[in-house]
């Protein structure tokens, strides 16, 4: 019994951050209606960046917000100067912009901090969480910063009038410019707080998985796993998906025989698989309430 | 008196089609004019063309200003509220959202609430479904929701598609009632494209008649509504 809870509990600090990452796809996926293959580099960029900052000295919650606004400042440098010219752009070019990206900042991060793998530090330690034995320290702060994060947000977008302009951007572009929203800087905020995000899920996971180029390539892809079946139209629906897939991550690996760490992945992959197959909207995909 | 609108030889296309031939018309301050044609005349193209959603050659001032090149958010900003055609309802968004989107440009918070309730008054269904999500009302509410969002701009001009498109005759008076007063009381020209040309004439002072991308009438309403020869050839009763 002890096992179980302790995989659940284990899948659900893994699953937020799934969770951070389904977000920040999600959320691109809104703005623009392209998946940012580049979501995991980019994120695995910014926790350099908070290890740099930290080797120099910044203490972990200055580097880790420092981190942040460069982080935002990047996504919305990224987007003006990459992705609005391609805003009428095939898919095919869109696609071909993404992995040109991902292939950038995987090999400037390889060749400015090297590909050996290095320590992340956490705030949180790794002793047993208030004398348990079943979640660590570090994971208990995993699911606390996501939960804080997600309140942020959810507040952000149901009260400010900054969010209620980007919902509208994203929702329907034309009748957002109709009523003077300047939608192109919509996308470009919606670009930054998808940065953002990734940022906060790779610091996170960072001294799980340890840093290094690649750290965030399954990341990323239990991140594409989670938005597709929380429905890429829902960022709720991203967020229910990122745990889901945490936990059932966990569950199928010490569970079913066989599949141990190393086929971990193909299973994300076959959960996408089949959520498309089943169910293409995912869970939580948009079913607009109309009357004709 | 300068106009407050004043457009001369708009031509505009789609791709390689050419929509608008050199149109050329104006719209004084305070007016309720209407602009009619058949289907295809370019009647949207034209209110497309005024906010820049259609590449468009020529020249449209806005009171005495050119808004030529600027964004359709920085036209609409100048105070011109385009209701487009199909409404343009955020569907998924509750009716006061919708509301607040409509001013989402304006700095004065405190006004966008009296606003609100204003328009409460103006459309006393809405304030009974305010926090209903605006694609479940039903189509003459969603019409009544998007002239209501509209007008949070505070509009200098407010530039209709089809208002009546898709209701019911009695929804329709009722709702080009609310137009007249709207015209009238809160001084904001209104600029309304309508296949229903009847009911249009009856509340416009000034209308236009297009015809394949050109003005090919004009007068006052009432004068162009007891024309039989245009009442014929243009307007089809």
């Amino acid at each position: 019994m002890d096992l179980l809870v302790n995989q659940v509990l284990a899948g659900i600090a893994t699953g937020a951050i799934y969770a951070c990452m389904a977000l920040a796809i999600v959320m691109i996926f809104q703005a623009i209606d392209h998946l940012n293959f580049a979501q995991g580099e980019m994120a695995m960029f910014s926790t350099f960046i908070a290890w740099q900052l930290m080797q120099w000295g910044v203490p972990y919650w200055w580097a880790f917000i420092l981190t942040l606004i460069i982080s935002f400042a990047a996504g919305v440098i990224i987007e003006r100067v990459l992705f609005k010219p391609l805003a009428k752009a095939p898919v095919l070019t869109n696609v071909a912009g993404f992995i040109a990206l991902f292939a950038i900042i995987n090999s400037v991060a390889g060749l400015i901090w090297d590909f050996t793998i290095k320590q992340f530090p956490t705030p949180f330690g790794s002793s047993p969480f208030m004398g348990s034995q079943l979640i660590s320290t570090h994971q208990a702060g995993m699911i606390g910063v996501t939960l804080v994060l997600l309140i942020l947000l959810f507040l952000f977008f149901r009260f400010t009038r900054i969010g209620l302009a980007m919902r509208a951007a994203a929702t329907l572009p034309e009748s957002a410019r109709l009523v003077g929203i300047n939608t192109g800087w919509m996308i470009a905020l919606g670009w930054g707080m998808a940065t953002a995000i990734g940022a906060i899920a790779g610091i996170l996971i960072a001294p799980v998985v340890f840093l290094e180029p690649n750290m965030m390539g399954g990341v990323l892809l239990y991140g594409f796993a989670a938005a597709v079946l929380g429905g890429l139209s829902s960022p709720l629906g991203a967020v229910i998906g990122g745990f889901l897939v945490g936990i059932f991550e966990n569950l199928v690996g010490t569970y079913i025989p066989g599949v141990g760490n190393e086929l971990k992945l193909p299973i994300a992959l076959a959960l996408i698989v089949i959520v498309l197959v089943v169910k293409p909207t995912g869970l939580m995909g948009r079913t607009v309430v109309k009357r004709v | 008196m300068t106009a407050l609108l004043d457009i001369k030889d708009l031509r505009s296309y789609y791709g390689q089609v050419q929509a608008l031939h050199g149109l050329e018309f104006h719209l004084s301050e305070g007016s309720m004019t209407t602009l009619l044609g058949a289907n295809g005349a370019g009647k949207t193209t034209t209110l497309r063309a005024i906010c820049n959603m259609v590449r468009s050659t020529g020249t449209i001032m806005f009171e005495g200003q050119s808004l030529n090149g600027k964004s359709t958010e920085n036209i609409v900003r100048l105070g011109i509220a385009h209701v487009p055609q199909g409404r343009g309802t955020f569907t998924t968004m509750t009716v006061e959202e919708n509301l607040q989107l409509g001013a989402i440009s304006r700095k004065d918070t405190k006004a966008i609430s009296s606003d609100i309730e204003r328009m409460y008054n103006h459309f006393p269904v809405l304030k009974q479904r305010h926090t209903q999500q605006a694609g479940t009302l039903s189509g003459g509410e969603q019409q009544m929701l998007a002239v209501a969002r509209a007008l949070m701009l505070r509009p200098r001009l407010m530039l209709l598609d089809e208002p009546s498109f898709g209701l019911a005759p009695l929804i329709v008076r009722d709702l080009f009632k609310i137009l007249g007063k709207i015209n009238r009381e809160d001084k904001v020209s209104i600029l309304v494209v309508e296949q229903n040309a009847q009911l249009a004439l009856e509340i416009a002072d000034k209308a236009y008649v297009i015809e394949t991308g050109r003005i090919v009438m004009s007068g006052n309403a009432n004068e162009i509504a007891s024309n039989e020869d245009v009442r014929k050839s243009y307007l089809g009763y």
